[in-house]
């Protein structure tokens, strides 16, 4: 177990490669914590990922462990686990021979590995088949031997999930994640978990780490993600629908959006170019006569609530309503100003509360 | 209701057909001869099996038969493990995967006569490079004399011509496994040998199958390369079971042993392929009952 630095961490794949995978991160894991890398496909979520198991050597910048510099030592030396999105398991050994493996490679002495191997089994329920050969086991029992040999081996410095739920049955999905929090409330690992799908990363981590292109655009806690994102971009990922974002102008304590002036009741020093105001879906009303006239372009039952789709001159607002409201026919959106958040070129300018 | 339609069985004529003419007419034809004796003009009478208890009898099938197995295990033995240490050493990307393959394939498209004519005169003790070459470093090496020399020469031929193959096959099995089995293999601190025993040879191992079977049918069937360089000889030496077949159907004419000769060598082909792919699968069959067992060491 191991804190994790990364000191301006900058990886490219090619040389003439003008854009950079991974874009001059700093970053601190502390010892014992368990972090989610939330960000979309090809973000570089990944690739972070792999510097940090040293599968990759950044182009620029340290690899830090508990004050040890990594960045030149290879993998095996970095006492890493890592689980991959796809299984991987050695065909021709048993499940139990398949959890063993990284233990012997290691040297590690032989009742160690039988009672590690055994204790394994039993997190992943997999005791009866421990006889049985890893080629004959269907898609989520090799991805659970994957997750086993990741969590088998207990000196870990740290242990790296890359999308590891990604081919799971979504019933064993829960279960699974629900184990992993589990073993991180009793080993006390340094993890690392890799995922783009918020609700994943949410009930996962204490702390969720969001990258978008290649930088980190926000940490925070679930909640701190979802009541302030620091960027559009995190407000739109996180939240279903995601925040609105609406181009804007700031006059005086308003902001004007397509001619219609919202009062902030507040006073708002940001002013220039590229404001946006960022609103979530939960704090707006729908009204049948007061508020800004918007047109409603489609209504979505999603089960629990209702989401109605508006557009204003260009700009599309996601407005949630309670099931069973009336949708009216000329519809009026009331936007609650202390909910507004303010954003000058997707980074947030002014909070609300 | 079902409704058979017999006339489904049309749609298969053509390939019955084709099948017919290429390889069960002219089989018969071996059959036919395989079971009578014939004085000329035509006339055959019936003899059961006795060309065949006479073939198998025999004192010069079963040493062609001893030569032809000793032949294919060398073969076997040295292109498949070498084919793998060369397929594990070529590189993954770059120019220089266009360039080993193509190195790789330029003795596969000579055809065999022309490969037995080059290492013919590539061995000659008088005029060629090897054998000169050889003579005058002080060896004493000629493959028209020397049974040892003989079945060395055979041998280095046929790496030379076939290893190749198996360099191909296996290229193509381990260029199919993907990357991230290596970085897990490093994630578990796998050694190079872990890695290629447990990964690579078990990814491999289809293609291994197909190469096996190939060099083992090819080399238990090799005529061409032998006939142009030894000639079967010195003596019997290199006298392999295609050799003895032809002289004994074309030079002595004795159509009705040789016949018999041929559906026994026939049916040693089938059986020895058999086995190795009954060996080489019969783990994927046991793979789904418990085999392997708790082992950690």
């Amino acid at each position: 177990m191991a804190s994790i630095e990364l000191q301006g961490v900058a990886h490219r794949y090619a040389a003439s490669d003008p854009k950079y995978a991974v874009n001059w991160l700093d970053q601190h894991w502390q010892d014992g914590g368990a972090y989610a890398l939330l960000g979309p496909s090809g973000c570089g979520k990944t690739t972070l990922l792999n510097i940090i198991s040293g599968l990759l050597k950044p182009t620029e910048g340290k690899v830090v462990f508990d004050g040890i510099d990594m960045t030149g030592l290879r993998t095996e030396q970095r006492n890493i686990a890592q689980v991959f999105q796809f299984p991987v398991v050695y065909d021709t050994l048993s499940v139990a021979e398949n959890l063993a493996f990284p233990l012997r490679n290691r040297g590690f002495a032989r009742e160690e590995i039988e009672s590690r191997v055994q204790e394994v089994l039993a997190l992943l329920g997999m005791q009866s088949r421990a006889g049985q050969r890893a080629s004959s086991l269907n898609a989520d029992d090799k991805q659970k031997i994957s997750l086993g040999r990741g969590l088998v081996r207990s000196d870990v410095n740290a242990i790296l999930f890359d999308e590891p739920l990604t081919v799971i049955d979504p019933h064993l999905k829960w279960q699974l994640r629900t184990e992993l929090k589990k073993i991180h409330q009793r080993f006390g690992h340094t993890m690392i978990y890799v995922t783009h799908d918020q609700t994943e990363a949410l009930t996962f981590a204490d702390q969720v780490i969001v990258m978008y292109d290649g930088s980190v655009v926000q940490i925070g806690t679930p909640q701190e993600l979802f009541d302030r994102p620091q960027h559009t971009f995190v407000g739109q990922f996180i939240g279903s629908p995601g925040m609105n974002v609406l181009a804007c102008e700031i006059d005086g304590a308003d902001a004007v959006v397509a001619g219609n002036r919202i009062g902030l009741q507040r006073q708002i020093s940001a002013a220039g170019v590229g404001l946006e105001l960022g609103i979530r879906p939960e704090h707006i009303e729908l009204s049948a006569s007061e508020g800004i006239a918007v047109q409603i372009v489609a209504v979505e039952d999603v089960g629990k609530h209702l989401v109605v789709r508006t557009q204003l001159a260009e700009q599309q607002i996601a407005v949630i309503v309670q099931e069973g409201t009336p949708i009216p026919e000329h519809a009026f959106l009331k936007i609650d100003p202390a909910k507004l958040n303010l954003y000058q070129d997707s980074f947030l300018v002014d909070a609300g509360s | 209701m079902k409704i058979h339609n017999n006339k489904a069985w049309l749609l298969v004529l053509p390939v019955l057909i084709l099948v017919a003419i290429s390889a069960i007419i002219p089989l018969m034809t071996v059959v036919n001869y395989s079971v009578q004796d014939s004085f000329g003009n035509n006339e055959f009478f019936w003899v059961g099996t006795e060309w065949f208890q006479e073939v198998l009898n025999s004192e010069r099938f079963h040493n062609a038969l001893q030569r032809t197995l000793l032949f294919s295990a060398l073969v076997l033995a040295i292109e498949i493990p070498l084919g793998i240490v060369i397929a594990l050493a070529m590189p993954r990307r770059g120019i220089g995967v266009t360039i080993c393959l193509v190195l790789m394939a330029l003795p596969l498209l000579i055809p065999w006569n022309v490969v037995g004519t080059i290492w013919q005169v590539f061995g000659r003790v008088d005029i060629g490079l090897l054998g000169y070459g050889l003579a005058n470093l002080g060896v004493d090496y000629n493959y028209t004399q020397d049974t040892l020399d003989a079945w060395i020469t055979l041998l280095v031929m046929d790496v030379w011509h076939w290893t190749s193959l198996v360099v191909l096959l296996c290229y193509s099995g381990l260029v199919a496994i993907p990357e991230v089995y290596y970085q897990a293999a490093r994630i578990d601190g796998a050694s190079r040998w872990a890695i290629f025993r447990y990964i690579q040879l078990p990814k491999m191992k289809r293609v291994l199958l197909i190469a096996v079977l190939l060099r083992f049918m090819d080399s238990f069937m090799i005529y061409t390369e032998p006939f142009v360089i030894t000639g079967g000889g010195p003596g019997n030496a290199t006298t392999f079971l295609s050799i003895d077949l032809v002289q004994m159907a074309v030079g002595q004419f004795d159509l009705g042993p040789a016949a018999a000769m041929s559906i026994v060598y026939f049916l040693i082909i089938l059986a020895l392929c058999w086995v190795f792919y009954t060996v080489m699968t019969s783990y994927e069959k046991q793979a789904g009952t418990g085999a392997g067992g708790g082992r950690y060491e």
